[in-house]
C-alpha cells in the first residue's frame, strides 16, 4: 500500500533521515520506536508530505507521491494524521471540526457528513460533545475527536505521530483504547509512539530507528523478546 | 456656554460634517481590510513578484504623509490626465493608506497562528487556500482584533485631512463655522467631542465583539 525507497530528509546540513526502505501492506499496524531525535516523527511527516523528502520515493497505492506533479492533496485526503498537540480548530465546535474537510474537500453532502461525524463520535464515546469547543475539552478527550477528525475522511491508512506524549498519564488509556478498536477494525497504521505495552499488544510490525535508519524491524516478539541489533538491546533495556 | 450654542446654530453643517466623515471612514475601514489582507497574503507569498509589490506597497505608504499622499492622487495624477472628485481621492488615500498598516497587522496575525493548525488542515487535504481562509484567518483576524480597532479609530481620526481639499467632513465645516462666526474655537471643540463620540463608541462596539467571539473558545 505504501512503498519507500531511500527515502532522504536534510535540514540544511543535518541528515535526519539516511535512506529508509518500507513496505507498508494493507491493513497492517506498524510501530516505529526510537530514541528522540531519530528521524521517527520526520519519516511520518514524510510520508504525507507535510515534510518535503530530500531524496527517495514514496508510493501510495501505485501512485508516486514524491513526484512534482502529484496532487499531493487528493492524495492526503486518503491519508488520515494525528498528532502530538492535537491541533483541532479552537473557533470550530466538535462537530464542525469533524464536519469541515468531508464538506469542502470532499464536497459531501452537510447531511450526510454529519451522520458520519455522528457516527464517529458514538465510535470514539464522546457523542455528548458534539457542540462542545476543543478548549472545553480534556487532553485525552481533544485526541479522540481528533481522531474522529481524521476517520471522518473516510482514510486509507491513519498516520500517528505520538498520540499520547503530550497527554496526562491518566488519559493515555482512552486514546490507546480508540487506536486499539481502529486496528481491530483493519486499518492500516503507522504510529510513531513511546508506549512500548501497546507497540507490543498491537503492532503487527516493529520499527526501531536509530540515527535516521531503520536499524531492526520484525514481529513484536522478535523486537522486542529477542533484540538482534546492539542498539535496538540498549534502547529496550531503557526503556522497558 | 457658546459652544452649545454653536453646536445648536450651525447643527445642520455639524450633520453634513458628520455624513461626509463617516462615509469617508467607512469606506476607509472596509477597503482598507480587504486590500490589506490581499496586500499580507502578497507579501508571505512563495513568489517573489507579489512579495515585492507587496512590500513596496506597504513601505511606500507607511513611509511618507498621508497628506502627501492626498495630494499627489487629488492633484497630481490629474498631470497623467487622472482626475477625481475630492470625495474619491479621498477614499481612495484612506484605503491604501489604512490597508498598508492593516497589512501589517494581518502579517503579525497569520505568523502567529500555530503551524499545526495549517498542518492539520493540510493532512485533511485541505488545498493552501482552503486552509488560510477556513482555518489561519479567522484565527488571525481574532487575535489582532485590538489592533485592527485601533487602526480603525487613527481611521476615523486622521479622515480630517480630506478636508484640505475640500471635503466638507467635520473639520472642513468647522472652518466654515469659525468663518462666519469669527469665534475660533468653539466650533473645534464641538467637532472635538463628536470625533470622540465616533470613536469612544466605535472602541465600545468592538470590546463588544472580542467578548462575544472569546465566548466561544478560550484557548
Amino acid at each position: 500500500m505504501i512503498s519507500v525507497k531511500d527515502l532522504r530528509k536534510s535540514f540544511g546540513k543535518l541528515e535526519i533521515l539516511k535512506g529508509i526502505d518500507i513496505d507498508i501492506a494493507k491493513g497492517e499496524v506498524v510501530v516505529v520506536i526510537g530514541p528522540s531525535g531519530s528521524g521517527k516523527s520526520t519519516f511520518l511527516r514524510c510520508l504525507n508530505l507535510l515534510e518535503t523528502p530530500s531524496g527517495g520515493q514514496i508510493t501510495f497505492e501505485g501512485e508516486p507521491i514524491t513526484d512534482k506533479r502529484h496532487n499531493i492533496n487528493a492524495t492526503r485526503e486518503k491519508m488520515g494524521m494525528v498528532f502530538q498537540h492535537f491541533n483541532l480548530f479552537p473557533h470550530k465546535s466538535v462537530l464542525q471540526n469533524l464536519m469541515l474537510a468531508p464538506v469542502k474537500v470532499k464536497k459531501q453532502p452537510p447531511a450526510e457528513a454529519e451522520r458520519i461525524a455522528l457516527d464517529l463520535l458514538r465510535t470514539v464515546g464522546l457523542s455528548d460533545k458534539k457542540d462542545a469547543y476543543p478548549s472545553q475539552l480534556s487532553g485525552g478527550q481533544k485526541q479522540r475527536i481528533a481522531i474522529a477528525r481524521a476517520l471522518a475522511m473516510q482514510p486509507h491508512v491513519m498516520l500517528f505521530d505520538e498520540p499520547t506524549s503530550a497527554l496526562d498519564p491518566e488519559m493515555v488509556g482512552e486514546v490507546l483504547e480508540v487506536m486499539k478498536k481502529l486496528a481491530e477494525g483493519g486499518m492500516t497504521m503507522v504510529i510513531v509512539t513511546h508506549e512500548m505495552g501497546f507497540a507490543r499488544e498491537v503492532g503487527d510490525r516493529i520499527v526501531f530507528m536509530d540515527g535516521g535508519q531503520i536499524v531492526e524491524q520484525g514481529t513484536p516478539a522478535e523486537v522486542f523478546g529477542n533484540p538482534q541489533n546492539s542498539r535496538t538491546k540498549d534502547f529496550l533495556s531503557k526503556v522497558l | 456656554m457658546n459652544m452649545f450654542s454653536v453646536f445648536w446654530d450651525y447643527r445642520t453643517y455639524f450633520a453634513t460634517g458628520i455624513q461626509y466623515t463617516l462615509l469617508l471612514a467607512a469606506i476607509g475601514v472596509i477597503c482598507g481590510f480587504v486590500l490589506g489582507i490581499i496586500i499580507s497574503l502578497m507579501r508571505m507569498s512563495r513568489f517573489w513578484l507579489p512579495k515585492m509589490i507587496g512590500s513596496v506597497w506597504v513601505e511606500v505608504l507607511r513611509g511618507t504623509p498621508m497628506v502627501v499622499q492626498l495630494f499627489i492622487i487629488h492633484y497630481g495624477l490629474v498631470a497623467f490626465g487622472v482626475k477625481f472628485t475630492p470625495i474619491e481621492s479621498g477614499a481612495i488615500t484612506l484605503s491604501i493608506n489604512s490597508s498598508a498598516y492593516l497589512a501589517e497587522v494581518f502579517r503579525a496575525g497569520i505568523q502567529g497562528v500555530d503551524r499545526g493548525q495549517s498542518e492539520a488542515a493540510r493532512s485533511l487535504g485541505m488545498t493552501r487556500s482552503m486552509t488560510m481562509r477556513y482555518i489561519v484567518l479567522p484565527q488571525a483576524v481574532k487575535s489582532v482584533l485590538p489592533a485592527i480597532g485601533n487602526e480603525f479609530i487613527t481611521i476615523i481620526k486622521e479622515s480630517s485631512i480630506v478636508s484640505f481639499i475640500g471635503v466638507t467632513d467635520l473639520m472642513y465645516q468647522s472652518g466654515a463655522i469659525q468663518g462666519i462666526t469669527y469665534d475660533y474655537l468653539s466650533p473645534l471643540l464641538v467637532i472635538a467631542a463628536i470625533y470622540f463620540i465616533m470613536t469612544f463608541t466605535l472602541s465600545k462596539l468592538l470590546g463588544a465583539f472580542e467578548r462575544r467571539l472569546n465566548t466561544d473558545d478560550q484557548r
